[in-house]
């Protein structure tokens, strides 16, 4: 008997703070941390079977043109090889997320530089990769072809539904007192997860079983069985660990594909590994954009427009483009607003969700814009953005369903100390050092996916959770163990996971940082049932029900449930599905940021000397996976603001970059002085639990408080990330 | 991965008599075997050196030290002698590579790793130095890492070693062993060769001669700096990098010497610009001086004209540092 929630009204009850076990929101470990240290958990291509056979892609080295023939022939004779397969079911693409049908296939034609063409299986890995070396490709190369977005020759879209117009900007800018019109530029990013893409396929008679990495797995399962052209019914995913994805493994990528003809072709199972230079290459990169922003405000510095025009790009036939302008229609107030989008065609690696999609980008670029806007109209950058916060969504005109940014920035502000800063730019130096602060809001929608969850309380009193989930290294494991414990009453230990199995109920899967509440909302829903059914059993009602520590307390009766069990297990499903919340308000987390930088008057070298995030997301389900989740974030935001950036080569569009000796990402060194504060919220309109999503929170706008406190600590304004030394030199004071 | 015969040798005999028809030394392996595994270096024959009697590090009758060839990058960077009286070296070693690789890299391997150009390290590129005539697809291209000294419309690229920068700024030498077990030692300035029209030969050394060792003399000044400028705080490589060596007397810089890193395709070094300095009194304009006479014949490209400003101030900077109180 499932409970199926809607979320079509505000949840009042908050029952997670009524319940007794307390383990909600405490920073237990994970409970499979142990495994993943110790080199235990066994990730997608630890499950090679015995007999298996080893693939490696191949790729073709033009940005444009057609694939006529593949030397199989010369290949298939050479020690090992089992097959050649160019087949034009592989894919071209990987999937975008939550696509749920097969990505462009096809390999005769060729549409970017290191698109993935063949693969060349052998008994062993060497052998399939010495193969797939030595394959000769026969390549037209199209003269035609664009590579760069900035080619006049690019076509461009500006959709309509991506544009959106209030009052009048352009009046608003004349009018203003203080005014920026500046253009921004970010370039383009590479998910750069640890575990690169792999997939190991075996068929049984019809039925394939695919160990693979991915965020979404009953996506995933109809990807891979449309790209087959076979029934979903036919195919199982499992995915129990996943070396991160950050949008990366949201769509099924071409090993998967691959492997899966393979292993049909050949009657064994393949194991295709993707290396890392064809992850750089054949998967998702984040478009880069160019930005225009436009800001009018009076002489208080109150917002009276905000424009926010951008420039992002795609393959032709791709329908994904980075919703650069997410957060800008309810971030700051504002009677005149302009928003534009334009896609230019290129042939370049497919564009796609790479770490908090729109808002990582865009709020960076607007919040580098408040800070000149702080500068020129002389009000501090902190004094500024508290001025300007809305009291609902001034774009939809509805209310916020919780809007904690004031308090983000207050806090912030106090404990970083940002009185202390200096108003006037180069003007603290510390030896070689012009040290400088900077700060930025940070904002990310929140989303609420349909899912699933099966919760089976056995007879002797251990809770098993039950969902096709993935845990990406988020903590999923960790956070829906003490969703049910602390629902069902059970210490963490007595609670076991079982997750990324596309057999078990359908759920929300990882992306959009919307995993641990929809998730963890189904498995709340599935806890709510088996509490029915114990009332039942014991006669009372729920409101008198208190379930800790094992046992049922009811009146002057605590039993354990064992006893009330009687052997016999409880079985609770789950099911929730978004609903009239999601129009109802506005839902968003929102947070600041507050940095610290030197940077080096010789060199120009920046180097983060302190940084701190204030979040606030609803509910905090685990204090200490979620602070982890937003130090990744600030992280990444470190690396756009100083240091990430894939180089394409204009003339063929291929990537130069392709491995992370060069494809810079913070070091250690490069991340020390973060700290993070989560701050106390719950928000009923989000969902039953009042938790809202944080993975990608602490990226969304992190860079700009990082390019902002070079400007506090030089001068200079880097309006092109990132902001490399090269940018930060030309601006320096000539060496005294 | 190209397939290939393995062979570990006993002695440097034998290692110098199999190391020939396209065979390779493999010492620590971190560079070599990323190129092979990418097919840049397509070795027929790896012969393993790890067991010669290479390693040490002894004090030499000149009052220098005799740096064997297998010598660890950790060890070197941690010797006591090294610490006190090369610190330059010590400070080269460690602002490079990673703890891991250090522990693994050796001393002749270092000297021996190949540029990092982008380029180089795609078979798909066209590129003189991986194969002859092919073209050099750098130029023109993506060059931030590349060279603006020495280069040549053949190849643009950088040697990409901090330890052989210091160890050029020090005057040292190469022991090299030959297949009939002769031993001859060659400066470090004259070890590397500049691209020219075949920037696949790299350095003096022929096919299967071994490196047993580097030579250092004593130091030629007390005063010893390396500053290594890079993208992100630890490791990167060097977009330029200084090795200062500098002696002074009566307020006056006595010797100078200087090696400069990313910006040559070997540990650069520019005899006018320690000639300018030496016997003069140190001064900002002096320093300035001498920061544009370095620069004065650099060849750049889009992407690493920057290195021209940034090598002129960390120029300044260092001298500043070598020179004053
Ligand atoms: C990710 C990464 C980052 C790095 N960062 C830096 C950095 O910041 N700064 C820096 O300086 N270096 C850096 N390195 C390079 C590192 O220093 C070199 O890989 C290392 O020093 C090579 O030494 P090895 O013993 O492993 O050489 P190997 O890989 O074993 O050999 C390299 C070459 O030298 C030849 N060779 C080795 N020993 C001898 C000998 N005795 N006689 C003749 N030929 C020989 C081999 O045949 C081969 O061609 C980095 C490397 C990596 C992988
Ligand atoms: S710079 Fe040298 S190494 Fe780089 S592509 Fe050109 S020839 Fe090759």
């Amino acid at each position: 008997m499932a409970l199926h929630l809607k979320m079509d009204e505000r949840d009042d009850c908050d029952r997670l703070d009524a319940m007794a076990q307390k383990i909600i929101g405490t920073p237990i470990d994970r409970p499979e941390g142990a495994l993943k240290v110790a080199g235990r958990a066994r990730y997608a291509l630890d499950m090679l079977p015995a007999g298996a056979c080893h693939g490696v892609l191949v790729r073709a080295t033009v940005a444009k043109g057609k694939l006529s023939s593949v030397d199989k022939d010369a290949v298939m004779a050479l020690p090992g090889v089992r097959a050649v397969i160019a087949d034009e079911r592989l894919l071209r693409n990987p999937a975008q997320g939550m696509a749920g049908e097969a990505p462009v296939q096809g390999v005769s034609d060729v549409a970017y530089f290191g698109q993935l063409v063949a693969l060349v299986v052998a008994d062993s890995f060497e052998q399939a990769r010495h193969g797939a070396q030595r394959l000769k490709l026969t390549l037209s190369s199209d003269p035609d072809v664009v590579v760069r977005p900035d080619d006049p020759a690019a076509d461009l879209e500006s959709p309509d539904d991506q544009k959106s117009e209030m009052g009048d900007l352009g009046r608003a800018m004349v009018d203003a007192a203080f005014s920026i019109d500046e253009t921004y530029t970010t370039p383009p990013h590479a998910s750069a997860a640890m575990e690169p893409h792999a997939s190991i396929a075996e068929w049984s008679g019809e039925k394939l079983t695919l160990h693979g990495s991915y965020q979404m797995l009953p996506f995933n399962r109809s990807e891979l069985a449309d790209a087959l052209g076979i029934d979903e019914g036919n195919v199982r995913i499992l995915a129990p660990y996943v070396g991160g994805g950050f949008g990366s493994k949201l769509g099924i990528s071409q090993e998967a594909v691959a492997a899966a003809i393979a292993a049909k072709e050949l009657g064994v199972p393949v194991a295709v590994a993707m290396s890392r230079q064809q992850v750089f290459e054949g998967i998702m990169r984040r478009s880069e954009t160019r930005q225009r922003i436009r800001l009018a405000a009076g002489e208080d510095g109150v917002l009276t427009g905000i424009g926010h025009e951008a420039w992002v790009s795609n393959l032709p036939d791709e329908t994904f483009a980075e919703p650069v302008t997410q957060a800008t229609p309810f971030l700051y107030q504002g009677a005149h607003r302009l928003i534009g989008q334009h896609i230019a065609r290129v042939h370049r690696t497919c564009a796609g969700s790479v770490r908090a999609p729109g808002e990582a980008v865009g709020l960076t670029a607007l919040e580098i814009a408040m800070d000149e806007l702080a500068e020129i109209s002389g009000i501090d950058p902190l004094e500024l953005r508290l001025r300007n916060i809305p009291d609902k969504d001034p774009t939809e005109g509805i209310p916020f369903s919780s809007n904690k940014l004031s308090e983000a920035l207050k806090v912030g502000a106090e404990k970083f100390g940002w009185s202390e800063r200096s108003g006037t730019p180069g003007t603290r130096r510390e030896g070689e050092w012009l040290v400088g602060m900077g700060m930025a809001s940070a904002a990310r929608v929140n989303m609420l996916i349909e899912s699933k969850a099966r919760v089976t309380l056995t007879g002797d009193g251990v809770a098993r959770i039950e969902s096709d989930m993935t845990d990406i290294g988020t903590g999923t494991y960790a956070v829906l163990s003490q969703i049910a414990g602390e629902m069902l009453g059970l210490p963490i230990d007595h609670v076991d996971v079982h997750l990324g199995d596309t057999d078990l109920p359908r759920g929300s899967g990882s992306g959009g940082s919307f995993g641990a509440a929809s998730n963890g909302t189904a498995v709340f829903l599935a806890c709510e049932d088996i509490r029915n059914q114990l009332c039942e059993k014991l006669g009372c009602d729920p409101e008198s029900l208190t379930l800790k520590d094992g046992h049922a307390i009811s009146g002057n009766q605590r039993l354990p449930f064992s006893e009330i069990l009687q052997g016999t297990d409880l079985v609770g499903e789950g099911h929730v599905e978004p609903g009239k919340t999601e129009e109802a308000v506005r839902q968003a987390t929102f947070g600041s940021y507050f940095a610290e930088v030197g940077v080096n008057a010789v060199t120009g070298e920046t180097r983060l000397r302190r940084m701190l995030g204030v979040f606030s997301a609803g509910r905090i389900l685990n204090e200490k996976t979620a602070r982890s989740q937003c130090l990744g974030g600030m992280t990444f935001g470190i690396g756009m603001a100083l240091l990430e950036e894939l180089i394409h080569d204009d003339r063929d569009g291929h990537i130069v970059n392709r491995d992370l000796a060069e494809y810079h990402l913070p070091v250690n060194a490069d991340v020390s002085g973060l700290e993070v504060v989560l701050l106390d919220e719950r928000d009923g309109w989000a969902n039953p639990l009042h938790a809202k999503g944080i993975g990608e929170l602490g990226i969304c706008g992190a860079a700009a408080s990082i390019v902002n406190a070079i400007h506090n600590a030089t001068g200079v304004r880097v309006r092109d990330l990132p902001a490399t030394l090269d940018k930060v030199l030309e601006g320096l004071p000539p060496l005294s | 991965m190209i397939p290939f015969d393995y062979q570990r040798a006993a002695s440097a005999a034998e290692a110098t008599g199999l190391a020939r028809d396209g065979a390779t030394f493999i010492a620590g392996g971190t560079n070599l075997l990323d190129l092979m595994k990418l097919e840049v270096m397509a070795p027929s024959r790896l012969v393993d050196i790890n067991r010669l009697d290479l390693g040490g590090i002894e004090d030499t009758t000149g009052g220098g030290l005799r740096i064997g060839a297998l010598v660890r990058n950790s060890d070197l960077a941690g010797d006591p002698r090294v610490r006190s009286s090369y610190p330059v070296l010590a400070r080269a070693l460690l602002a490079g590579a990673s703890g891991q690789l250090r522990n693994k890299a050796t001393t002749g391997g270092n000297l021996l790793q190949r540029t990092r150009c982008y380029y180089f390290y795609d078979t798909a590129m066209p590129c003189n130095k991986r194969e002859p005539g092919s073209g050099c697809q750098a130029i023109g291209g993506a060059t931030r890492l590349h060279a603006i000294f020495g280069t040549s419309d053949h190849c643009i690229a950088t040697h990409p070693s901090d330890m052989a920068v210091a160890m050029r700024a020090l005057d040292a030498s190469i022991e090299i062993e030959d297949s009939a077990g002769n031993r001859r030692s060659v400066a470090i300035s004259e070890f590397y060769r500049l691209p020219g029209t075949t920037p696949h030969i790299e350095t003096v050394l022929k096919p299967g001669e071994l490196i047993t060792a580097v030579l250092l003399p004593p130091p030629g000044g007390t005063r010893q700096a390396y500053r290594k400028v890079r993208d992100r705080a630890s490791y990167a490589f060097a977009l330029v990098s200084v090795a200062g060596v500098v002696e002074m007397a009566d307020g006056r810089m006595k010797r100078v010497a200087l090696a400069f890193g990313g910006v040559g395709p070997q540990p650069w070094r520019n005899a006018e610009v320690e000639a300018l300095l030496e016997g003069k009194a140190p001064s900002a304009e002096l320093f300035e001086q001498a920061a544009g006479l370095l620069v004065a014949k650099a060849r750049t490209q889009a992407g690493n004209a920057f290195k021209v400003p940034l090598l002129q101030r960390v120029l300044s900077a260092t001298l500043n540092e070598l020179t004053k109180g």
